[in-house]
């Protein structure tokens, strides 16, 4: 355990020397924030009402959606473990005495969360004191709060369960550009990114309840809204544990299968 | 200590001609080829021995290592290092040996060397006490507390060779695998860790397996070789042996007063010949070089004699041409 914490930490201090990133990523997010909410509410005041969402829980989401951007977007990923597997530094990992998943999480965890950090923590007081309409609501209650919490949390170790699939999908690959373009893209759109998930139509809805992505983001940000309520929030949470339990398994029995056809890449 | 047993191991191996042509054919039909990287391997190694395994490119080197140190699952054979198998009990095993792979890294790019050693502290679960006396030891024999704090992007090849090394040496193995441990290192480095793995040797006990290509370090620290080429093994033996084999030959170069004929010397063959310097090549089996030289100093004024035995490295070249590898 002392090898994953340690290297979480490494990686998370490596990860808060990218200052300039930093503020280049809140620029960013505030100014796709605006653009996303600027959007909407033209859409509700122009469109035929009976909207799904309310106005200001959507413009929560959108904000929910930029502030954890590094804790849910599938495109974040670590380059250095790419490198490993294709150039053959994995040799060195291999003759470590622990699990090459467990460690590559652990690494994988405390980059987002550095990443997260360095973004979140100046955004999250930004949209709260933004006026009307753009303002980011607070959640209804400490309950909702509480289980928003939760949800990102277990949502945060489904994303990295999945990117894991990706990292091991390059032992077959040899290149990451495929997998993850493809991957990413459609997670995000099935996470919600970029159609709210109660804003699409149901046929979609139901095919979005039946992947994991969906649980990474959407569902927490309608918890901190109480878009859901928190009976069914409750079962949601019960439904993430169980995508971890199967993606982590799967993505264990995976590595060890790429690990015994490995070959070290470059002698 | 270390017992292989008829390792074998192959590799398929995509090819294509070059051309766009059969770029588009491999689209549809991928050729292989299977290279077979090691074939019926099979060596024993005991305990506090320092072996140099050599062979040319691609004779198979890396990938032995690979076995050896868990990495790689070779497809037939049995391997036991200290009682376990490599590559089933990895995790047991590999905490008893360290590893030095000299083209690759094992230091984190962007941090200290320190940060990367700490990690490794934890990831080895070394208690306090002895990593800090194993660091001590190695910051003072590999000369490395200038550049502990360094990231070591920033680091030169050799510098950050000698923090590799002390990498793979925190956890205090008893085995120590190094491919390639000198490439692209300058002669005082070079020396430095040599030098090291000489003490480390005679102090700690610990065995040594070593790859190179530089038949000097081989000359240096190794008493055993093993040759391996196209994935067999064909020499076992140790330095002394080979030298018999091959060594029995001398090479004298003598300086004289000019002398416009070239010299005939029984038992000496004439390997170049100038007025002023002649270099000869004796079998020192079948004649005395005392004898030769009192003969030459008859004939001529001399100036300057110099003996040489064959170089482990031209040695090494015969080896590699007798096998034809």
């Amino acid at each position: 355990m002392r090898a994953y914490t340690s290297v979480w930490r490494l990686r998370f201090l490596l990860g808060l020397q990218y200052r300039t990133a930093a503020f280049a990523g809140i620029a960013t997010q505030l100014f796709f924030g605006f653009i996303f909410i600027m959007i909407y509410i033209a859409f509700y005041e122009h469109g035929a009402g009976g909207a799904p969402i309310d106005l200001p829980d959507l413009i929560s989401y959108t904000w929910l959606q930029q502030i954890f951007l590094t804790l849910i977007m599938l495109w974040y990923r670590d380059n250095e473990i790419f490198r490993l597997i294709t150039s053959g530094n994995i040799a060195y990992e291999l003759c470590r005495p622990c699990g090459i998943y467990g460690f590559w999480y652990a690494k994988l965890l405390g980059q987002r969360l550095a990443g997260a950090s360095l973004r979140c923590l100046p955004l999250l007081p930004i949209a709260l004191l933004l006026p009307e309409p753009y303002r980011l609501g607070f959640p209804p209650s400490i309950a909702n709060l509480g289980l928003f919490i939760l949800s990102l949390a277990i949502g945060l170790l489904i994303v990295v369960s999945v990117s894991m699939l990706l990292y091991i999908s390059v032992f077959w690959t040899m290149s990451p550009v495929g997998s993850t373009l493809l991957i990413s893209i459609a997670g995000e759109f099935f996470a919600g990114m970029v159609i709210p998930v109660p804003l699409m139509p149901e046929w979609l809805q139901k095919i979005v309840n039946f992947l994991p992505f969906r649980w990474t983001a959407d569902f927490p940000f309608r918890v901190y809204t109480g878009h859901i309520p928190e009976r069914e929030a409750l079962l949601g949470i019960a439904a993430q544990l169980a995508w971890i339990v199967v993606l982590i398994g799967f993505g264990q029995w995976l590595l060890s299968r790429a690990l015994r056809r490995t070959v070290i890449q470059g002698g | 200590m270390i017992e292989l047993q008829g390792i074998s191991k192959s590799f398929k191996v995509a090819k294509r001609s070059s051309g766009i042509g059969q770029a588009f054919k491999a689209l549809f039909a991928r050729e292989h080829t299977t290279v077979h990287a090691l074939q019926e391997i099979s060596f024993s190694i005991g305990e506090g021995e320092i072996v140099g395994y050599i062979g040319p490119n691609g004779a198979g080197k890396s990938t032995s290592i690979k076995v050896m140190s868990g990495i790689l699952v070779p497809d037939e054979g049995s391997c036991s290092v200290m009682g376990y198998t490599p590559w089933k009990d990895r995790t047991a095993y590999v905490k008893n040996i360290g590893v030095v792979f000299g083209q690759r890294s094992q230091l984190w790019w962007d941090v200290p060397v320190l940060d990367s050693f700490e990690l490794l502290k934890d990831i080895y679960r070394i208690p306090d006490a002895e990593y800090r006396g194993n660091l001590s030891m190695l910051t003072e024999t590999l000369d490395l507390e200038p550049i502990l704090k360094v990231p070591v992007r920033q680091l030169s090849l050799g510098q950050r060779m000698r923090c590799e090394i002390a990498a793979s040496l925190l956890h205090g193995p008893r085995i120590l695998f190094l491919d390639e441990p000198t490439i692209g290192l300058d002669a005082v480095s070079k020396l430095a860790v040599r030098r090291f793995i000489r003490t480390l040797n005679e102090e700690k006990g610990v065995t040594v397996i070593l790859t190179t290509h530089d038949m000097s370090d081989i000359e240096a620290l190794a008493e055993r070789i093993l040759m391996i080429g196209k994935g067999t093994l064909l020499y076992d033996g140790t330095i002394g042996e080979l030298r018999n084999r091959f060594g029995t030959e001398r090479k004298i170069t003598v300086d004289y007063e000019t002398c416009d004929r070239p010299l005939e010397i029984e038992g000496a063959k004439t390997l170049s010949w100038s007025p002023e310097r002649a270099v000869f090549s004796v079998d020192t089996g079948q004649y005395r070089i005392a004898d030769l030289i009192s003969r030459l100093s008859g004939q001529i004024e001399l100036l300057d004699v110099s003996v040489e035995a064959k170089p482990v490295e031209e040695m090494i070249v015969e080896l590699y041409r007798e096998h034809r590898i």
